[in-house]
């Protein structure tokens, strides 16, 4: 119980808040607060994207027997960092023949949507911005801005590559856009809610991926690939394949511009997989067994955000594996396995789980 | 949520405002530190270090706004789907099978668009 205490957040929250409004009017109390949240906001945006792009450099390293970055700070830590650094002062190159206001709009669009879905993820118990009552829901809308920034960047350069690139990555993430609603409209029907924090505290006993067996594991793998086609990534890279496409839709970006795409790709695996933590495997929630009181009572001792950001790598780590294990898909062979394979079966899988919560066969 | 004091609305426009702070924020920094160069050259659409070649906003492959059409019906017919999902294990408590039933052809419906989207050969990339 006194764990439980500690790891509540909204202790922290609720204390900050009545500090200030002690000695602020109401409105400069808001103001504040939304100020205080900006910051936290960005900062852990920026921390854990140059963490990422650390992550998976050293993780595609360990893959074809390099030692990746090493070299600047311990283990290669601060390379990122020098990254960011490095493309803050490259060049912006402004183009002749670009539409220059949706050219400088679709970086915009593209960090907005993952800044939104982002800011949808509870880290731990009370330790989230936004919880709306569709949080889930909120979290699919806003993350299909996403896709509109690509298009835009793609058609507003001017070039064949981006123009091919655009389309092929919205023809991939409106796709498989279908997939992801419905592998968590499965989740939804058997939690019966959409509320991220609900959903997160109705597996505080068993985890969803266990308490719905089969279905819920289908409609794992089926978010996990979709997840992946959906940050453009892995075997899904066709909109940016490099050897036919030189970068895909932001070919023609330079220094920083190009650097809020990537960014925003990697913020957008952390979402992906957060949210399949949160929907599959119990969010901030510890690993519980029913029965095991002294297994229980040790994974409790492990913080709620640890748990969250654990499984949240575990899961990115797989979707980088994936990258290493597949070679890239034509985009016939992509379509093909969306909408002849993944939907049918997800409606499917629909169905068993309506069945299931109906009769009540879960755990 | 944070506080109880600010609405979720409000949380979420600070949120957008953030993103686009960042950006914003970014751009302005690279402005100010990053070098600046002119060469007729570099203006010039990038194809391999080649002259362009005709009309870079050519005609695409009609196949992409098939598939847009296609999701467009599939995923209103999800939205329409997720008021039913949070309330099928209410629904299933009252009704019992009933409730299956009903949403049962709504899905019929459903599914019969894939079928038919299918056999006219819509799904094939030609």
């Amino acid at each position: 119980m006194v764990l439980a205490k500690i790891f509540d957040f909204a202790v922290l929250t609720e204390w900050i808040d009545s500090t200030l409004s002690s000695f602020m009017p109401s409105w400069l109390t808001v103001l504040t607060e939304c100020v205080l949240i900006g910051f936290a906001l960005l900062l852990t945006y920026s921390v854990l994207a140059l963490f990422y792009i650390y992550f998976e450099r050293k993780v595609c390293a360990a893959f074809q027997c390099r030692l990746g970055p090493n070299r600047v700070g311990p283990w290669g830590l601060l390379q990122s960092v020098a990254d960011m650094f490095k493309i803050l002062i490259k060049e912006l190159i402004s183009l002749k023949y670009t539409d220059k206001f949706l050219f400088a709009l679709a970086p915009y669009l593209v960090i907005l949507a993952s800044m939104l879905s982002f800011a949808v993820l509870p880290w731990g118990k009370g330790l989230q911005v936004i919880n709306f009552n569709i949080g889930i829901f909120f979290l699919i809308a806003v993350s299909s801005i996403g896709v509109l920034g690509i298009l835009l960047a793609g058609w507003s350069s001017n070039n064949k590559f981006t123009l091919i690139g655009a389309l092929r990555s919205g023809a991939q993430m409106v796709s498989y856009e279908l997939s992801i609603g419905l592998s968590v409209l499965t989740m939804v029907v058997f939690c019966g809610n959409l509320n991220i924090v609900d959903i997160v505290e109705g597996q505080v006993g068993l985890w969803n991926i266990f308490s719905a067996h089969i279905p819920a594991l289908i409609a794992f793998v089926i978010y996990l690939i979709a997840g992946t086609a959906e940050t453009n990534r892995g075997p899904f890279d066709l909109p940016e394949a490099e050897s036919e496409l030189t970068a895909g839709y932001h070919t023609e970006y330079s220094g920083i511009h190009f650097g809020f795409f990537y960014l925003a790709e990697y913020l957008n695996l952390f979402v992906v997989s957060g949210v399949a933590t949160l929907l599959f495997f119990g969010g901030w929630m510890p690993l519980h067994f029913p029965g095991c009181d002294g297994f229980n009572a040790i994974m409790d001792y492990i913080p709620s955000v640890l748990w969250f950001i654990g499984k949240a790598i575990v899961i990115s780590f797989i979707i980088i594996w994936f990258k290493w294990t597949f070679p890239r898909l034509r985009i016939d062979q992509m379509l093909a396995l969306e909408w002849k394979y993944l939907l049918p079966i997800n409606l499917v899988n629909l169905v068993l789980m309506a069945l299931i919560v109906a009769n009540e066969w879960h755990f | 949520m944070i506080s109880l004091s600010i609405l979720n609305s409000t949380l979420a426009i600070t949120a957008a405002v953030t993103g686009i702070g960042l950006v914003a924020l970014a751009m302005w920094i690279a402005k100010l530190i990053s070098p600046r160069s002119f060469n007729v050259q570099k203006g010039e659409p990038y194809e391999c270090g080649i002259p362009t070649r005709g009309e870079s906003m050519s005609q695409f492959h009609v196949g992409y706004y098939l598939f847009a059409i296609l999701f467009l019906m599939f995923d209103v017919e999800c939205v329409f789907l997720f008021p039913w999902g949070v309330n099928a294990r209410k629904l299933a408590d009252t009704m019992g099978m009933q409730s299956l039933l009903c949403v049962a052809i709504f899905f019929c419906i459903l599914v019969l668009g894939l079928v038919y989207a299918w056999r006219k050969g819509a799904l094939e990339w030609k």
